[in-house]
C-alpha cells in the first residue's frame, strides 16, 4: 500500500529525533544532498555502515559463499517473503577523490542510473519498473554502495540490469550537466542549513588537507569544475572487485546466487585493496562561532577517537552508550534535556572511519542557552573521563546493548546491511554469536581506562552555527564561553 | 501488463476487540524473536481545544515522565534495561506509543503501557523543562528552516476552517502557554481503552497476544468520549496564493496543493488519486520528472503526492524547483500546461497498469519491515479504516479504471480548491552563491 505508507509517513512530531527524512512531508530532496554529519541513528551503531544487526543462532544462518569466479559473499536464506535484498559495498568512496576533484565519486555515483549499455535513463528506469525492482547507488566517505531489491522471481533479470549499469555506464554530457545542477543546488542549500554548515566546518578543521576534510558531494568550486574525464577516472577508482563486499538476504539459494554473482560482476576490474594508513587528525581544541540569523544554534563537537579494530572499541562503545549514545537514558540527555530543557536532541557517538577514528557529539539549543549547554556537555565529558561508569550504569548498559542486539536483525534490509558492514570492518562470520559475550566481558576498570584514554574535555573542538549569546570564537571551549 | 505477482505474499493478520472497546491487531512475522508493540490513541492535533495548539504533542512528551508506580525518569530506562527501544509520535488524527523488544518481554511492555493509559504522573517540576524541550523541537523542525515555516503557512491556507490547518507541534505562542492542567485535561478526556488500538507485530501468535491483552488492558474501564470539534470545511471558492521571501532560502521552490477527500471519506476517489500520483510522479519515467526535468529542462526536480491517510480530508499536491534562469512563474505555467493536458487527454491504460503494479509490489516489499507494517495497520485503524479496507486494497485498486482516475482528477484539480505557494530567496541574492 505504497500510497498509504507515503502519506502516513510525514506529519508526525515525535518524542526523540528521527532521521531528517522522516520530518517533512514530501519535500523531495535530490539524492545528492550533502550529509555533512552522520545522523545519530546510523552512527550510534556499533558496526559502521550497518544500521542494525540479528541474534539467536544467527551465525549458523550466515553462509559464506565462494563463487567459481573467485568472489566472496555472505548469504542469509530467508524464504518467508518472496523478495531478495542484495547489498554491495566497495571500500573507497569519496576518499578516493583526488585533490581538487572532490565530489567526483559522488557525481559518478549519481550518474550510474542515468544510462548504461543501449539504455538511456528512461529505458533503464522502465526496465526496472517492468519487473518492480529497485537498484540504488550511494557514495559515502569510505564507500560506494549499491542496494538491490527484487522479487525473487525477477532476481536474475535485476542483476543483469545491475551488470549493465556497472560495466557500461554512459556518463553522457547531458546527464552530467543535469545531475551536476542538482548537486550544486544541494550544496547551495547546505550553505544555508545550520546543521550542514556546522558539520562542514568541523570536518574541514579536523582534517586539514586530507580528503575527509571535504563533504562527500564536494564543494561548489570543485563540482562546477568537474569534467567527464574526471567522472570516468573517479569511476575507475571506485569500482574494484578486490574491495567489494556482498551481503544477500532473502528467497534465494547459495548455488543460484553464486552463479548470478559471477555473471554480474565477472567482468569488473579486480583493482587493489586500499591503504588504510591513518591520516592526521587535529589534536587541539577550540571554538568556532559562525554567525547565522536563526533562533536555534546548531553545534557539532568532538575530537580524535579510535578505529574500529582498536581493542578498546567495545568498552568505548559501552561507555558512549551511557555518555550520549543511549537516547533518553544517557547522561547528556539527562543533564541537558531532562533536567534543564535546553535541547530536544543532544548526543555523542563513536565514528570510526577507515583512516581516522572520531569521537563526536552534537546539540541544538536556543541561542540564549548554547553557552549553558556547552558547559554542561564539557562537564559530562570530564566527569566520564575522571570516573567512568557506576556499577549500576554498566549493568544497565550491558542489559540494553545485549538485549537490543536482536532488534538489528528483524528485516532482510537490516541483515543485508549488517552483512556488508561486518565484512568491511573485517569482523569474523561468527561475530553475531560472540558480540554479546564481548559486551558482557567489559569491566568498570576497562571503561574507566578507555574513558580516560579517549575523552579529552579540554581538547573538544566545537563549531556553533547560529547567533549564540555569551559565546565567541576562541582557542579553547572554556575561553569561548562567556565571551 | 498483467497484475500477476508471486503467491504466498500475504501478511498473516488477525484482530480482536476487548469488552472495554479496545481494538487489537496482530501481524505475525516469525523471522526474528522480537516484537513491535504499539498503542494508538484516536486523538491528535486536530482534536485540540481552541487556543491550546500543541497540547496533543506536549502530552505525548509528558507521558514518559512516569506513573503512580513507575518513578519519574524510569519509564524508558526500564524498557532499555530490558533490551528494548521506545518512542512515540503525534499526528493530526492520532498519537502512538511503541516499544521494540524481545518477544518474551511483551507482557512487561503491555503492563507499562496499560499503566500509563490511566495513571500517568506529571509533576509540576517536569512541566517547564519539557515545554522548553518542545520549543527546541519546534526550532529544529520548523523555525530554523524556511521550508518548515513556509509549510505551516501553506497548510493554514489550504484548510479554511478544519483543524488540519494547525501545525501538529502547535503554534509557538500557544505552546509557551500550555500547562499541567491543559495536559491532564486532554489526557483524561481522550486516553482510554475505547479510544485506543493495540498493534502487535512480530514473533507472536494471536492467542498469546489475546491472553496478555486480557491480563493488562481488559481491566481498564472505558470512558465517555467527547464529540469531535474539528470544524467543517466550507466550499472553497477562491484560489489562494502565497509568496514567502526569505534570506535563508537557497533554492526557490513551487508548491501547489488541492483539497481532496481522504481514504476514509471517499475511498474510491482516494484510490484513484493514489494511482494518479504514481502516474505523475512515481519514478523518473513518470510524467512530471520526464516533462519538467528531461524534456523541457525547466526543473531541477518535480513531483506530486497524494496525502489521503487522514480521517477527514486529504491533499493532492505538486512541487518543483526551477532550474537555471527559469522563474517560478514560468515553472508554474509549465505545471499548469501539464495539468491541462492531463485533464484534456487523460491517462493511458499502460500508465494505469504500471501504477497498479508498482503499488502491489510496494506492498510485498513493505512486509520486510515489522515496524512499518505495524505503523501501516495502526494508522489505518486510527483514522477509521477497517481491516477489510486494507485486506481488500488490492481488489479495490484493481477495479480502478482510467475513467475513474480522470473523474477524480477533474473533480479535484480545479483552481478554487488550490493553494499555490512560492518559496523564494531575495531577488538580489540571485547568482550570489559562490
Amino acid at each position: 500500500m505504497r500510497t498509504l505508507t507515503l502519506a502516513a509517513a510525514g506529519i508526525a512530531a515525535c518524542l526523540i529525533a528521527l532521521p531528517v527524512s522522516a520530518q517533512e512531508t514530501a519535500t523531495e530532496t535530490p539524492t545528492e544532498v550533502p550529509q555533512e554529519t552522520p545522523k545519530e541513528t546510523t552512527t550510534a551503531e556499533e558496526v559502521p555502515a550497518a544500521q542494525e544487526t540479528p541474534q539467536e543462532t544467527a551465525s549458523s544462518r550466515i553462509q559464506e559463499i565462494a563463487t567459481p569466479g573467485g568472489l566472496t559473499a555472505w548469504l542469509v536464506e530467508e524464504h518467508a517473503i518472496p523478495i531478495v535484498t542484495v547489498q554491495i559495498q566497495f571500500d573507497g568512496g569519496a576518499r578516493v577523490d583526488e585533490p581538487g576533484k572532490e565530489g567526483a565519486v559522488n557525481l559518478a555515483t549519481a550518474l550510474i542510473e542515468e544510462g548504461a549499455g543501449d539504455m538511456d535513463n528512461q529505458d533503464f528506469a522502465a526496465r526496472l519498473d517492468d519487473i518492480n525492482s529497485s537498484i540504488g547507488f550511494g557514495a559515502s566517505r569510505d564507500s560506494f554502495s549499491v542496494s538491490v531489491g527484487s522479487l525473487s522471481e525477477n532476481i536474475a533479470e535485476t542483476m543483469d540490469l545491475l551488470r549493465i549499469a556497472l560495466t557500461d555506464p554512459l556518463f553522457t554530457d547531458e546527464a552530467i550537466e543535469r545531475v551536476r545542477e542538482q548537486i550544486l543546488s544541494g550544496l547551495r542549500s547546505a550553505k544555508k542549513n545550520p546543521q550542514s554548515l556546522a558539520g562542514k566546518q568541523w570536518y574541514a578543521a579536523m582534517f586539514g588537507d586530507a580528503s575527509y576534510a571535504t563533504p562527500v558531494s564536494g564543494s561548489i568550486e570543485t563540482v562546477t569544475a568537474l569534467t567527464r574525464d574526471d567522472v570516468l577516472a573517479a569511476y575507475d577508482r571506485m569500482v574494484a572487485t578486490a574491495r567489494m563486499k556482498i551481503g544477500v538476504v532473502g528467497d534465494i539459494d547459495a548455488q543460484t546466487l553464486a552463479a548470478l554473482l559471477d555473471d554480474t560482476f565477472g567482468t569488473l576490474a579486480e583493482g587493489e585493496t586500499l591503504d588504510k594508513t591513518p591520516v592526521t587528525v587535529r589534536e587541539t581544541g577550540g571554538l568556532v562561532v559562525i554567525e547565522e540569523d536563526v533562533p536555534q544554534s546548531s553545534v557539532v563537537l568532538g575530537h580524535r577517537g579510535i578505529l574500529r579494530d582498536d581493542p578498546d572499541y567495545i568498552p568505548a562503545y559501552v561507555m558512549n552508550y551511557v555518555l550520549g549514545g543511549g537516547g533518553l537514558t544517557s547522561r547528556l540527555t539527562d543533564e541537558v534535556r531532562e533536567k534543564k530543557g535546553l535541547a530536544y536532541s543532544v548526543y555523542s557517538y563513536l565514528y570510526p572511519l577507515d583512516r581516522a577514528g572520531l569521537y563526536m557529539g552534537g546539540v541544538a539549543t536556543a541561542n540564549e542557552r548554547v553557552a549553558e549547554s556547552l558547559e554542561l556537555i564539557q562537564q559530562e565529558w570530564a566527569r566520564m573521563a575522571d570516573g567512568g561508569l557506576t556499577a549500576e550504569e554498566l549493568e544497565g548498559a550491558k542489559k540494553y546493548l545485549t538485549g537490543a542486539f536482536a532488534l538489528r536483525f528483524d528485516s532482510n534490509a537490516k541483515i543485508a546491511s549488517f552483512l556488508v558492514g561486518a565484512q568491511s570492518a573485517d569482523l569474523p562470520i561468527d561475530y553475531i554469536d560472540t558480540r554479546n559475550g564481548e559486551v558482557e566481558a567489559v569491566t568498570l576498570e576497562d571503561v574507566a581506562r578507555v574513558a580516560e584514554r579517549l575523552l579529552q574535555p579540554e581538547n573538544l573542538f566545537v563549531v556553533v552555527v547560529g547567533k549564540p549569546e555569551n559565546l565567541k570564537s576562541a582557542d579553547t571551549l572554556a575561553d569561548g564561553i562567556g565571551g | 501488463m498483467a497484475l500477476a505477482l508471486p503467491a504466498g505474499a500475504e501478511p498473516v493478520v488477525s484482530d480482536f476487540t476487548l469488552d472495554n472497546g479496545m481494538r487489537a491487531v496482530v501481524i505475525e512475522d516469525h523471522r526474528a524473536p522480537v516484537v513491535t508493540h504499539m498503542v494508538w490513541y484516536r486523538v491528535g492535533s486536530a482534536d485540540e481545544p481552541p487556543g491550546k495548539t500543541g497540547i496533543a504533542h506536549y502530552l505525548e512528551h509528558l507521558m514518559f515522565k512516569g506513573t503512580d508506580t513507575i518513578a519519574p525518569g524510569q519509564f524508558s530506562k526500564i524498557i532499555a534495561e530490558n533490551g528494548g527501544q521506545d518512542n512515540a509520535f503525534t499526528s493530526r488524527d492520532y498519537t502512538a506509543y511503541f516499544q521494540r523488544i524481545a518477544k518474551d518481554r511483551l507482557g512487561l511492555v503491555m503492563s507499562m503501557e496499560a499503566d500509563r493509559m490511566r495513571n500517568v504522573n506529571i509533576r509540576q517540576e517536569d512541566i517547564v523543562a519539557e515545554r522548553d524541550v518542545v520549543i527546541e523541537e519546534r526550532n529544529s523542525r520548523t523555525d530554523n528552516n524556511p521550508a518548515g515555516r513556509f509549510r505551516e503557512q501553506y497548510m493554514a491556507a489550504l484548510y479554511l476552517n478544519h483543524a488540519y490547518g494547525i501545525p501538529v507541534i502547535g503554534w509557538r505562542e500557544e505552546i509557551m502557554a500550555l500547562d499541567r492542567d491543559d495536559a491532564l485535561e486532554f489526557y483524561e478526556r481522550f486516553y482510554a481503552p475505547n479510544n485506543a488500538i493495540l498493534i502487535v507485530a512480530g514473533d507472536v501468535t494471536p492467542d498469546e497476544v489475546r491472553a496478555l491483552a486480557d491480563e493488562h488492558y481488559a481491566p481498564i474501564e472505558s470512558v465517555d468520549l467527547p464529540e469531535s470539534v474539528r470544524g467543517t470545511e466550507p466550499p472553497h471558492l477562491a484560489a489562494r496564493r502565497l509568496t514567502m521571501v526569505d534570506e535563508r532560502v537557497a533554492q526557490d521552490s513551487l508548491w501547489r496543493g488541492y483539497l481532496a477527500p481522504s481514504y476514509v471519506t471517499d475511498g474510491d476517489t482516494a484510490a484513484a488519486l493514489g494511482i494518479l500520483s504514481d502516474v505523475l510522479s512515481g519514478g523518473t519515467t513518470r510524467r512530471l520528472p520526464k516533462m519538467l526535468t528531461l524534456e523541457t529542462d525547466l526543473a531541477l526536480y518535480a513531483g506530486a503526492y497524494f496525502s489521503g491517510m487522514a480521517r477527514d480530508l486529504g491533499e493532492f499536491a505538486f512541487y518543483a524547483a526551477p532550474k537555471g534562469d527559469t522563474t517560478l512563474v514560468e515553472l508554474e505555467g509549465a505545471l499548469d500546461w501539464m495539468i491541462a493536458d492531463l485533464l484534456e487527454n487523460g491517462i493511458t491504460e499502460e500508465e494505469l497498469a504500471r501504477a497498479k503494479k508498482a503499488s502491489i509490489a510496494a506492498e510485498i516489499y513493505a512486509q520486510d519491515s515489522q515496524s512499518s507494517m505495524a505503523r501501516q495497520y495502526g494508522a489505518a485503524l486510527a483514522i477509521g479504516l477497517e481491516l477489510d479496507d486494507i485486506q481488500n486494497w488490492r481488489d479495490r485498486l484493481d477495479a480502478v479504471t482510467t475513467e475513474d482516475v480522470m473523474d477524480a482528477a477533474r473533480a479535484i484539480l480545479v483552481p478554487e480548491r488550490s493553494v499555490t505557494g512560492f518559496l523564494m530567496k531575495p531577488k538580489t541574492e540571485e547568482g550570489a552563491d559562490g
